[in-house]
């Protein structure tokens, strides 16, 4: 017997959730910004802003996030910046969330009848303006459920990060499974932390979903 | 010069397939004119030319002393003295009735709240919708929903303005109450151009008719033309309506 499981490891688990939450929220709020811009880019008029921002999508949807995470944690410091860990992983979930909401929303927009844009543009609204005020607020009501969907896979993603040494719930977890060896029980519990995390939040995506399709019948 | 609008020897093709062979007509202001013509003889397209939703191949388009052909053309003016109301009527779903027509008084316009919101109560009662005020579109019947989007135009105080099919998606009734609205407009000294399927309508109101097909203007005329045409496509369109 190597040793129980006591409360003071529950304890540590517990407190992990609070870096997941951390790095996923960075990882969500920087990829947001990033997507923005590259949903701009993917519509914009001029075509080399297209093709750049098409060629960006493509290049990291095809590159998995953990050779990313290696890339800026370990690339970077070959070049003398030793970034922390939070940071590197941050970074890393930064340009992979920002590809891929970046994708979703120019998709959301594009969805967006063209009779909306000649109706604004008719009435002297300039491309920005009807953007910002008719397109995107009636491009989030489709936006929302698969953006959703999409932070519940950056929730599970952030534990990659375990592997550059950020102490977030998965690594948490192998910590304590290093030292008492019960991995059944102690994984078991990663996953259902897990799993609380991300289960209201996929079932508030169905049910956005759900009542979007009722609106276009 | 009077002419609003005045198209010269306007060519367009979408792809390989021309729309457009060499149209020429003017509206001079205050006039109501009605194009009519069947499915596919181009006479919504030359509208949609005139407010640059499309560009053309050839000849020129001029809107108010604004050449509408010129590539670099200042289409911010331009769309100030344009109003277009569209068969789909287009309203913003995601606003209510006053806030679609407020929505471009504020912005464009920089109105401020309340002189925005007082204009666009005003357009609302001239097409009788002041009540729908706080009303989101889909809560709206069609003719409704046209008449908002005639109102949401008519808000910017434009020069001209088009009208395509707009009453093509209505039954009877509501075309109805959208051709008497129009009708006002017409009374108060609009200028209008309107691609119609009313035949009575046109007959009734319009200065002038234009009848297009297969891409040209073939025959001119008062109302009386309608009871009375000069050349055998006219009189084929018109007996097939009947």
């Amino acid at each position: 017997m190597i040793g129980g499981f006591t409360t003071a490891h529950l304890l540590y688990l517990v407190q992990s959730i609070w870096w997941t939450l951390v790095l996923s929220a960075l990882a969500f709020v920087l990829g947001s910004i990033g997507g923005f811009a590259i949903m701009l880019a993917r519509i914009s008029p001029r075509r080399w802003l297209r093709r750049t921002a098409l060629v960006y999508i493509e290049a990291i949807q095809g590159i998995p996030l953990l050779i990313l995470l290696f890339i800026v944690y370990f690339g970077l410091s070959v070049y003398g910046f030793q970034v922390p860990a939070l940071v590197a992983a941050g970074l890393a979930l930064m340009v992979y969330t920002s590809a891929y909401l970046g994708d979703i929303w120019r998709g959301c927009i594009e969805a967006m009848p063209k009779p909306q844009w000649e109706a604004a543009e008719c009435l002297s609204l300039s491309r920005w303006q009807t953007l910002r005020l008719v397109i995107i607020p009636q491009a989030m009501r489709l936006a929302l459920p698969p953006t959703v969907g999409f932070l519940v896979q950056v929730i599970k993603m952030t534990s990659l990060a375990s592997v550059i040494g950020f102490v977030e719930l998965t690594r948490a977890g192998q910590i304590i499974d290093n030292s008492i060896f019960q991995p059944f029980l102690v994984f078991g519990l990663v996953g259902a932390f897990y799993f609380i995390l991300c289960y209201p939040l996929s079932r508030w995506s169905q049910s956005m979903e759900s009542k979007l399709n009722v609106g276009n019948r | 010069m009077s002419a609003i609008v005045k198209l010269d020897e306007v060519y367009k093709s979408f792809g390989s397939n021309p729309v457009l062979k060499g149209v020429s007509f003017e509206v001079a202001k205050g006039e109501m004119i009605a194009v009519i013509g069947a499915s596919g003889s181009g006479k919504s397209t030359a509208l949609r030319c005139i407010d640059r939703l499309e560009t053309i191949d050839e000849g020129t388009i001029e809107v108010c002393g604004i050449r509408v052909d010129d590539p670099k053309v200042d289409l911010h003016r331009l769309r100030l003295e344009v109003g277009i109301v569209f068969q789909s009527y287009n309203l913003f779903a995601h606003l209510t009735v006053q806030d679609n027509i407020v929505l471009a008084l504020r912005h464009v316009k920089k109105k401020t709240r309340d002189e925005a919101r007082r204009l666009a109560l005003a357009v609302l009662e001239q097409v009788g919708l002041a009540q729908k005020a706080q009303a989101y579109p889909e809560q709206l019947s069609g003719g409704q929903q046209q008449r908002v989007a005639i109102a949401r135009s008519l808000a910017m105080s434009p020069k001209v303005m088009l009208f395509d099919e707009v009453t093509s998606a209505l039954d009877p009734q509501l075309t109805g109450e959208v051709l008497r609205v129009m009708e006002d407009l017409a009374a108060d000294g609009m200028t209008m151009l309107l691609v119609t399927h009313e035949m009575a309508f046109a007959k009734r109101m319009a200065d002038r008719i234009i009848y297009m097909h297969q891409g040209k203007v073939w025959e001119v005329g008062d109302g009386t033309m309608l009871d009375n045409p000069q050349t055998p496509e006219l009189r084929a369109f018109l007996n097939n309506g009947l």
